[in-house]
């Protein structure tokens, strides 16, 4: 009974916050919404016995992903009354895109079938009394190895492209040399002096950039 | 045949009810008295006498900060999104709260023995950066702004290393249920095999309540007092007790992870009569002390060398250290095959 009470509550509040990451108007409050969708989605998968994968979905889409959405989309200066402006020129075209995609849906709907064997699944979600995160292992690393390195590969591939799109060496940045600065002794950088009266200290040779690193 | 009532729905909720009162009510106390324990060490270590005016020894200093909290105005900036800068100090204590369900302090001792406690407890510690991000972006003030984005950055950066010291943990556990890798430390602490990432998930620990020497979300010399700013009274309060409740939270996953838990150091009679809470709370005091002690004796780092390491030293440190424990666990045939 609770389980069943807790599933209608949870479904509910996360179709309500889709609907309010399309429909408000602040976009930091859809990206909030969106986490609060992620959430309760993940809430969902608990509620299924899947729970590595729920905390999976909590750790990497709310905890990594949404942090840089968020980020992102407060650093956005969004002006709202041109955000408006073009609306009555573009709502034909957004209105018969949604009428496709909703016709496509219903057409998805109505040839839904689940398999026979779907149906006994559903009541056992991991075989042998074993937890979810040793079924969902066994899987991986044995019948889908290929698939799962191929994927880890892919997400490499995306990461170093990440950075060689993006990293540059400014030559005038400041970055420091940290080894270098702790392998320094005193003597490359103090001098004492006694200076004559009158006269003050002579200025030490320049340094160029790299010796003073 | 009749179901015992505590086998009944109702029984289980009132069942679970009455354990999380058990668990957080001591935690509040536990809150209030660690911030008069900073005071009263930080006090020791700079020479000073630290909170000794109310009631005997200062005891009473904690409710006297308490009562003066709420009788303060709450003031609301203009310009601010007022929903969510009331939400975000409710985020952070909340999550500093019901990290707890999962935490044994005791054998079975928890308020959920699940399976998944250790993913648990670091889903719920990379949610806590979002109550820190929302109140600098809803007080609509730069400063309070800089500090979340600081903030943000930080946590995010030493979480990755955080992660992958528990999942040395739980390879040497074999187990991702928090009982389990307590009841595996039986003979040795994860502390002694593991001892150059137990430092590390410490300091990132440091960096992920925001306590010093990692404060730059807060970091008064430059941004004022960082992403709460602009807060006051009660919903900066509770800002206040959330940062002393994650570092609580931080000295028990520790605890739990590296230092046996509720287990005995000694592991003979006249300590194994101790009870194991006792136990459990005496590790969290020690690792608490920890925390304030770093906090009087380092100064901030700087923002570029805060980064620096934890992704050039952190990281590959710990990513080093799991593929070799992986590598021996599993050739020396002690890997726990489920």
């Amino acid at each position: 009974m609770i389980a069943n009470l807790a599933f209608y509550l949870f479904s509910f509040i996360l179709l309500a916050s889709a609907v309010m990451v399309v429909t408000s108007r602040n976009p930091v409050h859809a990206v909030l919404f969106l986490i609060l969708g992620f959430v309760n989605a993940a809430v969902l998968f608990l509620l299924t016995g899947a729970e590595f994968l729920a905390f999976i979905l909590a750790i990497v889409y709310v905890g990594a992903v949404a942090v840089i959405f968020l980020f992102v989309v407060m650093m956005l200066d969004v002006d709202f009354v041109a955000l408006n402006e073009g609306f009555q020129r573009y709502a034909p075209v957004g209105a018969l895109v949604a009428l496709i995609m909703f016709i496509e849906l219903a057409f998805i709907a109505g040839n839904w079938a689940i398999a026979p064997a779907g149906g006994a699944d559903r009541m056992f979600p991991t075989p042998d009394n074993v937890t979810s995160s040793v079924a969902l292992g066994n899987l991986l690393y044995t019948s889908y190895l290929p698939v799962f390195q191929l994927s880890g590969i892919v997400l490499l591939v995306a990461m170093i492209g990440a950075i060689v799109l993006t990293h540059r060496d400014r030559k005038r940045s400041l970055h420091q040399n940290l080894s270098a600065q702790h392998a320094r002794d005193p003597k490359q950088t103090l001098a004492l002096v006694n200076a004559p009266l009158g006269q003050g200290a002579a200025l030490p040779a320049k340094q160029t950039h790299e010796e003073t690193l | 045949m009749t179901m015992p009532f505590w086998d009944t729905d109702t029984g289980i909720v009132i069942l679970t009810l009455l354990k999380t009162l058990a668990l957080v009510v001591p935690l509040l106390i536990g809150v209030a008295y660690l911030t008069y324990f900073e005071r009263k060490v930080m006090g020791a270590i700079q020479l000073r006498k630290g909170p000794n005016v109310v009631g005997p020894f200062g005891l009473w200093q904690p409710f006297a900060d308490a009562i003066k909290m709420l009788m303060k105005e709450t003031i609301l900036p203009t310009g601010s999104d007022k929903v969510l800068f009331i939400l975000a100090p409710m985020i952070t204590f909340g999550l500093a709260i019901i990290a707890w369900a999962v935490m044994p302090v005791n054998n079975g001792w928890a308020i959920a023995n699940i399976n998944v406690g250790v993913l648990y407890l670091f889903a719920v510690s990379s949610l806590g950066v979002y109550g820190i991000i929302i109140a600098g972006w809803a007080s609509n003030s730069k400063y309070a702004f800089l500090g979340a984005l600081r903030s943000a950055a930080q946590m995010v950066s030493y979480e990755v290393s955080m992660g992958f010291v528990m999942v040395t943990v739980l390879i040497l556990a074999g187990s991702q249920n928090l009982n389990d890798i307590v009841l595996a430390q039986k003979h040795l602490w994860f502390a002694i095999p593991l001892f150059p990432v137990f430092i590390i998930f410490f300091i990132s620990g440091l960096a992920e309540t925001n306590r010093a020497p990692f404060d730059l979300a807060e970091g008064e010399s430059e941004i004022v007092a960082g992403f709460f700013v602009e807060y006051s009274s009660m919903s900066f309060g509770l800002f206040f007790l959330g940062e002393y409740a994650n570092m609580i939270l931080i000295s028990g996953m520790t605890t739990t992870l590296f230092l046996g838990g509720w287990l005995s150091p000694i592991p003979f009679a006249p300590f194994t009569m101790i009870p194991g809470p006792l136990w459990f709370i005496f590790k969290v005091l020690i690792c608490l002390f920890v925390f304030v002690w770093v906090r009087a004796t380092l100064p901030r780092l700087r923002y570029d060398q805060l980064m620096a390491l934890g992704w050039k030293v952190f990281l590959p440190i710990s990513l080093v250290y799991l593929v070799l424990v992986a590598g021996v666990m599993e050739y020396s045939g002690l890997l726990a095959h489920a």
